[in-house]
């Protein structure tokens, strides 16, 4: 198993027809993912290299049965997006784009909440199960299908993160950006949960950062209903207060959101933290080589 | 972004909160030629963006010509808390019955809106909270059905202000929500929210943040930008489209994304090194854009190392390798690099730079080894000059 995205995902890219949407999309297609429309307004019925276009979320959904919905569009049209594959009816909508205003996100947000669909993102690198599907940027080829499942707020520490625990002979069962802005979609609680339910994972790492209390409430949630071994790591222990660390959300408001104070919340639940990326994989091999 | 004192107050003014007459002024002239406009007496303010201003004498009641001339010559140029004082509001004096807080926020951890009031007003929330928890009452909004009458009416029923001046005090909080919403802020908050004698509800002071990701719906906001106070380092950095923070250090940090960046700072302290910036090159980035952030990071004069942090996804090593040697070709360059490069295409990242032979330039394969030589070679540095 994995989580969110595998052999059953049929993907449907709005923005497809733009040159950071067509570069990903296809890149996803070459990886296996069953990538079965595009959406851009106006272009239906073009193609790109043979993945037909749509003019509404809709159409590509009743012709090609699509459940899943990755967004590129510009962060002025996202929302818009976001809500159309949520009314189109598809299960998950993973939004990669950066720059969308809070307050949009506070409404697509609200909604979303009050029905079915499932929202990964924004500014966010995307979900990739190994070895079956990739949604996102996240270059998958460091990556291969193992017992590892990987949930953070960031891309490239992602990337650093995973590709030293590949390092290690570790492998993932999935890999999830939930994004660097105030508002995401789903949150750590949400995705360990999926974790703690999947029958794949063994190993669950979760890479915070400053900014807002998510780390520290999903904590809390670890010690009530987590089985399965965390590793924590908190990135920004050297970010100073009231200054947006390149994420929209990760700033230290006050003495809040401190990645001290994360840290401690974690470790006082037992989530043993790794202070480096390295340390991250050492704890990792200790945990699941005490178990083997 | 933060807004001035007197840019939120024209915010408000556009969504009907009451607030007392006044206008900036940004010389001793402009300030008497205000004061004389709005009627005795006035009262002249610092506009800076930290508080505690009344405390640090930069907020002055006055009575005559003579005083506006003494306080604004007194105040333009004071430093407050590190912030130099550049411009004045000048406003009308208000006669103070009570002074209650208002505020409407983002909850990052609801998720929602947060409209908040007390009638302890005049000091700030975190001691109105240490003095009395209760006297804060709070209320969420739904971001879809909007500030509702009965949210107003239950906050100042709740706050326990002034029988009075429930409804107005209701009136202004709908329309500050209205602020929060239309303008796109993160936080609207009034301290004081006054009781005038005549029993008036007015805003005595507005501390307004801005949704940078909204200011494309925004012209007249970004209009705002103060760019004069701004560091000259993080302006040169915005100009060419850098994610730049200016540090205390003295190593200078590159990398691509957010989180690998935060993440090297963290690893370089741990080594005993001390960042001197937070530079996220972007995901993806291009020749060009690195020769640009090099040229940032060394305008700084504390930088006594250089250490380019690049895991590669999508951005590729080789195109990180070209543009620092672009950089060197096109920059004078005198203090020590570490790079490291791993990721898409980093056998060849690292071949470029072999061939290059820059001069001082140390290639580490780890993000951990890369900060101990960073580190190692800060402090030679630090030793010679």
């Amino acid at each position: 198993m994995s989580i969110l995205v595998g052999t059953e995902t049929k993907l449907v890219v709005s923005g497809l027809t733009g040159r950071e949407g067509s570069f990903h999309g296809m890149n996803n297609r070459r990886y296996g993912t069953d990538l079965v429309a595009g959406v851009t307004p106006g272009k239906g019925g073009q193609d790109v290299e043979g993945v037909p276009i749509f003019d509404t979320v809709h159409d590509a959904v009743a012709e090609t049965g699509a459940n899943t919905s990755m967004i590129f569009v510009p962060p002025r049209f996202a929302a818009d997006a976001i809500l159309e594959a949520a009314d189109a009816g598809v299960e998950l909508v993973v939004c990669i784009t950066e720059g969308i205003p809070v307050h949009d996100m506070l409404r697509v947000y609200t909604h979303l909440r009050r029905g079915p669909t499932r929202l990964i993102g924004p500014n966010c690198p995307g979900v990739l199960s190994p070895g079956k599907s990739n949604v996102g940027i996240i270059p998958a080829h460091f990556f291969s299908e193992g017992n590892v499942g990987l949930v953070s707020r960031s891309g490239t520490l992602t990337y650093q993160i995973g590709n030293t625990l590949a390092q290690r002979g570790f492998g993932n069962s999935s890999i999830v950006g939930i994004g660097g802005d105030p508002i995401a979609g789903s949150s750590f609680i949400e995705i360990v949960d999926l974790f703690e339910r999947d029958s794949e994972t063994e190993l669950i790492v979760m890479c915070g950062e400053i900014g807002g209390e998510e780390e520290e409430r999903t904590a809390e949630y670890i010690d009530a209903n987590v089985e399965k071994p965390v590793v924590g790591y908190i990135a920004g222990f050297t970010a100073p207060p009231g200054k947006t660390m390149g994420h929209a959300g990760a700033i230290i408001s006050g003495s809040k959101g401190t990645a001290q104070a994360k840290a401690e919340a974690l470790e006082a639940k037992g989530v043993r933290v790794g202070r480096t990326p390295t340390q991250v994989a050492d704890i990792a091999a200790e945990i699941v080589g005490a178990k083997v | 972004m933060d807004l001035l004192e007197y840019q939120g107050k024209e915010l408000f003014r556009g969504h009907g909160v009451p607030v007392p007459d006044g206008r900036p002024a940004t010389t001793v002239a402009e300030a008497v030629e205000a004061a004389e406009a709005l009627g005795y007496p006035v009262v002249v303010k610092a506009q800076v963006l930290i508080g505690g201003r009344g405390k640090a004498g930069g907020i002055k009641l006055a009575k005559t010509r003579e005083e506006v001339e003494e306080h604004a010559g007194a105040i333009l140029g004071m430093d407050i808390r590190g912030f130099t004082v550049h411009e004045l509001y000048v406003e009308r004096a208000s006669d103070i019955a009570e002074e209650y807080y208002a505020a409407i926020l983002l909850d990052r951890t609801a998720k929602r809106p947060m409209a908040m009031l007390s009638r302890m007003g005049g000091m700030d929330v975190e001691e109105i909270a240490a003095k009395d928890p209760n006297a804060i009452v709070r209320v969420y909004v739904d971001p879809l059905l909007g500030f509702q009458d009965f949210q107003a009416r239950r906050l100042a029923f709740d706050a326990g202000i002034a029988a009075d001046v429930i409804r107005p005090a209701g009136a202004v909080l709908a329309k500050l929500y209205e602020t929060f919403v239309e303008e796109d802020a993160l936080l609207v908050e009034v301290n004081p929210l006054l009781v005038t004698t005549d029993r008036e509800v007015v805003a005595l002071d507005a501390k307004v943040t801005i949704d940078g990701n909204s200011l494309f719906r925004h012209p007249d906001t970004a209009a705002f930008r103060d760019v004069g106070s701004e560091d000259p380092q993080e302006r040169m950095a915005k100009e060419r489209g850098l994610t730049f923070v200016k540090l205390e250090g003295d190593i200078g940090i590159l990398g691509n994304g957010a989180g690998l960046v935060m993440s090297t700072l963290d690893v370089v302290a741990q080594a005993g090194g001390r960042p001197a910036n937070f530079l996220d090159a972007g995901g993806g980035s291009k020749a060009e854009a690195i020769v640009d952030a090099v040229e940032v990071i060394l305008s700084n004069p504390n930088v006594r190392a250089v250490l380019f942090n690049i895991f590669g996804g999508i951005t590729r090593c080789d195109e990180v390798a070209r543009g620092l040697v672009t950089a060197f070709g096109r920059l004078e360059v005198n203090v020590p690099f570490v790079v490291r490069l791993e990721g898409t295409n980093d056998e060849e990242g690292r071949r470029i730079l072999a061939e290059a032979e820059l001069p001082n330039v140390h290639v580490e394969k780890t993000m951990d080894g890369a900060a101990e030589r960073v580190v190692e070679l800060a402090k030679a540095g630090a030793a010679v000059s």
